[in-house]
């Protein structure tokens, strides 16, 4: 009778979660680095060095039950101690008012919207990853989806801070919502502003929901494993502090365990989770397209040269999900170097599928940047065709050329394998294309407002120290949350990753001996 | 259950008899067999989904989505509702001379993205309440999480209870029925 975790050696030596606990690359098929191959029968694995469960569990536990590694600590100091000099400068924009912005008259919407559109269009890679990516059975996913959801949700709350500050008025932004208020008047729902309200509080309670519920099962695993820690050592085990004796892993094993709602990983639960899953992701797509649309109808509904067209929905969900990606990259490139045996499993392979993906909306973002100069041109609206040309060549053509350059001309790189799965290449990729990402909203709202139909409200914006410090402010929230994320949260699906392992099939060859994996490679994608 | 029909030699209740399987084939076919012998009270636990299980444990089709549906469409009339009721009846607010949304001027078009995001947010929350609730959860203790053993389950190991009140329950032929189906270990537990 074969075991399943017969590999006790490996386990014994992954105890500490140590570097350099490898099994054996000798049967495994495919390129061995995780790299796509050609044949389809042989794909790479998802999961390298052919991990058994337990190692699975041990390796990604470890993540959240050890202490961090020696970077983990000063970059969170660094990092949140931005997020709260950004919340200081918002504590100051709140007291004197949005006049410290620079923003005039003219160019009403400038960095904080510019701000806006980015974050919440970087969130639209992890809903992307996590529903549209499911649906289409692209079991790569598993490797990426917790991380990008988590991003997504962090992103979604960086985004919803800005239009929160920009009202001026900022302790009434309970008005955005349908309540009741002491002159008895509703929002108006026919304006974009207000369809973006909902779009965007939907977009993050779903992201959310969709979230927690990957995380139940993972988070039963966690409690289970601080569970046999107290069982196995009633008495000692770490404390929280000297003069705090809480047992850490009484503390987790209530917290986790609370949140894991009694999880217990039973066949009639999983029937009905896996339903839900599907069901959510279905209604996830839509909503993901849906969301960046809202946000784009926030300007093709007006009437300003520039913003009034009607590419701008497709335009901008492309262009969110570019982004994101690069965000995504941005994130996983360096905690895969920085955290050990993580490159097992996010492997050379979901680098390049991710490289592939912001080729093809790099290209898609690059169509519509041209279909927008040609219909300037070919609608004979002499205003539209001066916009566009002052884009191009006018005061901010700095601005349009960084995002030409990083968006269309960069991500030209991943046409060459070599360049796409070359991770520093990929980062530094990522980090043009954010960049690019974020000038291509700078473009849109500040180059269309400083030049509008009277050269009387011709204007030009430039930032102040607190435009900018709530942006690097934002930055740090950001960072800060996703930090905290990998040192307590689980950072990989693991039930989804288990269930994609060769040997998580049914239909696994057994060949009788203590080889869980087999040698007959990665055959669990095809049911 | 007021008066347990099996006790342990110590006199407590029994909530079932646990069995461990060593692969998910081992626990796939164990699944078919406990299946074709007529037991209803009785599950498989293992820390992945294994595919197709709800074949080999014979499950209809989960009712979940048709909830999920009804949450959406609810959600959305909801939606259309509020806004219309808001804008058209409660109090009509003239802005840039746009129609306040009674069914004959036209203006329902702008009230469809909120809509669409009501009936999204809906269906969401049903399908993770529903999920949750069609499944009894939340529920923080049950007999089997006492046994030590069963707790590997959330990690490499993979389980199957059959429990005594199922009206199939006998001690010595459900046992018989487990060591049949391959079972690595056998043991009772306690309710």
């Amino acid at each position: 009778m074969s075991s399943i975790h017969p590999d006790q050696l490996t386990a014994q030596r992954l105890a500490g979660i140590a570097r350099g606990v490898t099994g054996g690359h000798g049967g495994e098929p495919g390129s061995g680095d995780g790299t796509l191959i050609e044949t389809p029968e042989q794909r790479a694995p998802l999961v390298l060095n052919n991990r058994s469960f337990k190692e699975v569990t041990d390796i990604i536990c470890g993540y959240a039950e050890n202490s961090p590694p020696r970077w983990w600590l000063p970059i969170f100091g660094l990092v949140s101690t931005i997020a709260g000099l950004g919340g200081a400068l918002i504590g100051y924009l709140v007291i004197t008012g949005i006049g410290t912005w620079g923003m005039s008259n003219q160019v009403d919407w400038a960095w904080d919207i510019t701000n806006f559109v980015f974050w919440i269009g970087i969130g639209h890679a992890g809903t992307l990853i996590s529903a549209i990516l499911c649906l289409l059975k692209q079991k790569w996913r598993t490797a990426v989806n917790r991380s990008a959801e988590a991003m997504t949700i962090f992103a979604v709350i960086c985004a919803a801070t800005f239009p929160g500050i920009h009202i001026g008025r900022q302790w009434m932004a309970w008005m955005l919502f349908p309540i009741p208020n002491y002159n008895a008047i509703w929002p108006n729902f026919r304006s974009p502003l207000l369809w973006d309200v909902f779009a965007v509080s939907t977009y993050g309670t779903v992201s959310l929901l969709f979230w927690y519920m990957g995380m139940i099962p993972d988070f039963a695993t966690l409690r289970d494993r601080a569970d046999r820690r107290l069982r196995a050592n009633p008495e000692g085990g770490a404390v929280l502090l000297p003069f705090l004796p809480i047992r850490i892993d009484a503390l987790r094993a209530y917290i986790y365990g609370f949140l894991a709602l009694g999880w217990r990983f039973s066949g009639r639960h999983w029937h009905r989770y896996e339903a839900a899953y599907l069901v959510l992701a279905g209604i996830s797509t839509p909503l993901v397209l849906s969301v960046h649309s809202i946000v784009s109808f926030d300007f093709a509904t007006s009437i300003l040269p520039g913003w009034h067209t009607t590419i701008f929905p497709p335009y901008f969900v492309a262009g969110a999900i570019f982004g994101g990606f690069a965000m995504v990259l941005l994130l996983l490139i360096p905690a895969r170097e920085l955290y050990p045996n993580m490159k097992d499993f996010l492997t050379l392979r979901h680098l390049e599928n991710m490289a592939k993906i912001i080729l093809v909306t790099g290209m898609m973002v690059g169509f519509a940047y041209s279909m927008e100069f040609f219909i300037a041109w070919y609608g004979g609206n002499e205003y539209e065709l001066f916009c566009f040309k002052n884009r191009a060549v006018g005061p901010y053509w700095w601005a349009y050329w960084t995002m030409i350059s990083c968006n269309v001309l960069s991500p030209q790189v991943f046409w060459f394998k070599a360049m796409r799965t070359s991770p520093i290449v990929i980062f530094i990729v990522s980090f043009l294309v954010t960049i690019g990402m974020w000038f291509e909203r700078f473009v849109i709202i500040v180059t269309s407002l400083h030049r509008t139909f009277l050269p009387g409200e011709w204007h030009m914006f430039s930032p102040t120290f607190v435009d900018i410090g709530i942006f690097v402010g934002s930055c740090g929230v950001f960072l800060t949350l996703f930090l905290l994320f990998m040192r307590f949260l689980p950072m990989f699906a693991m039930a989804e990753l288990k269930a994609v392992l060769p040997q998580a099939s049914p239909h696994h060859h057994d060949d009788g001996h203590e080889h869980p994996t087999g040698h007959n490679g990665h055959h669990g994608g095809k049911h | 259950m007021s008066t347990p029909m099996y006790v342990t030699e110590s006199g407590e209740a029994i909530h079932g008899i646990m069995a461990e399987f060593a692969t998910p084939a081992d626990l796939y076919h164990a699944a078919e067999k406990i299946r074709d012998a007529g037991y209803s009270k009785w599950d498989t636990y293992s820390p992945f989904p294994v595919h197709g299980m709800e074949g080999a444990m014979g499950f209809p089709r989960t009712i979940l989505p048709l909830l999920v549906a009804v949450g959406g469409l609810s959600g959305a009339c909801l939606g259309f509702l509020m806004q219309w009721w808001m804008s058209s009846v409660d109090y009509q607010l003239l802005v840039q001379g746009k129609p306040f949304g009674n069914f004959t001027d036209g203006g329902w078009q702008a009230f469809i993205p909120i809509t669409f995001e009501c009936g999204i947010l809906f269906a969401a929350f049903t399908s993770l309440i529903g999920m949750l609730a069609l499944n009894g959860l939340p529920r923080w203790n049950h007999p089997l999480m006492k046994k030590e053993r069963f707790l590997s389950s959330s990690d490499d190991r993979l389980f199957v209870c059959i429990e005594a009140a199922d009206r199939n329950f006998h001690p010595d032929r459900t046992r018989a029925l487990l060591e049949g189906a391959g079972a690595t270990s056998i043991e009772l537990v306690e309710d």
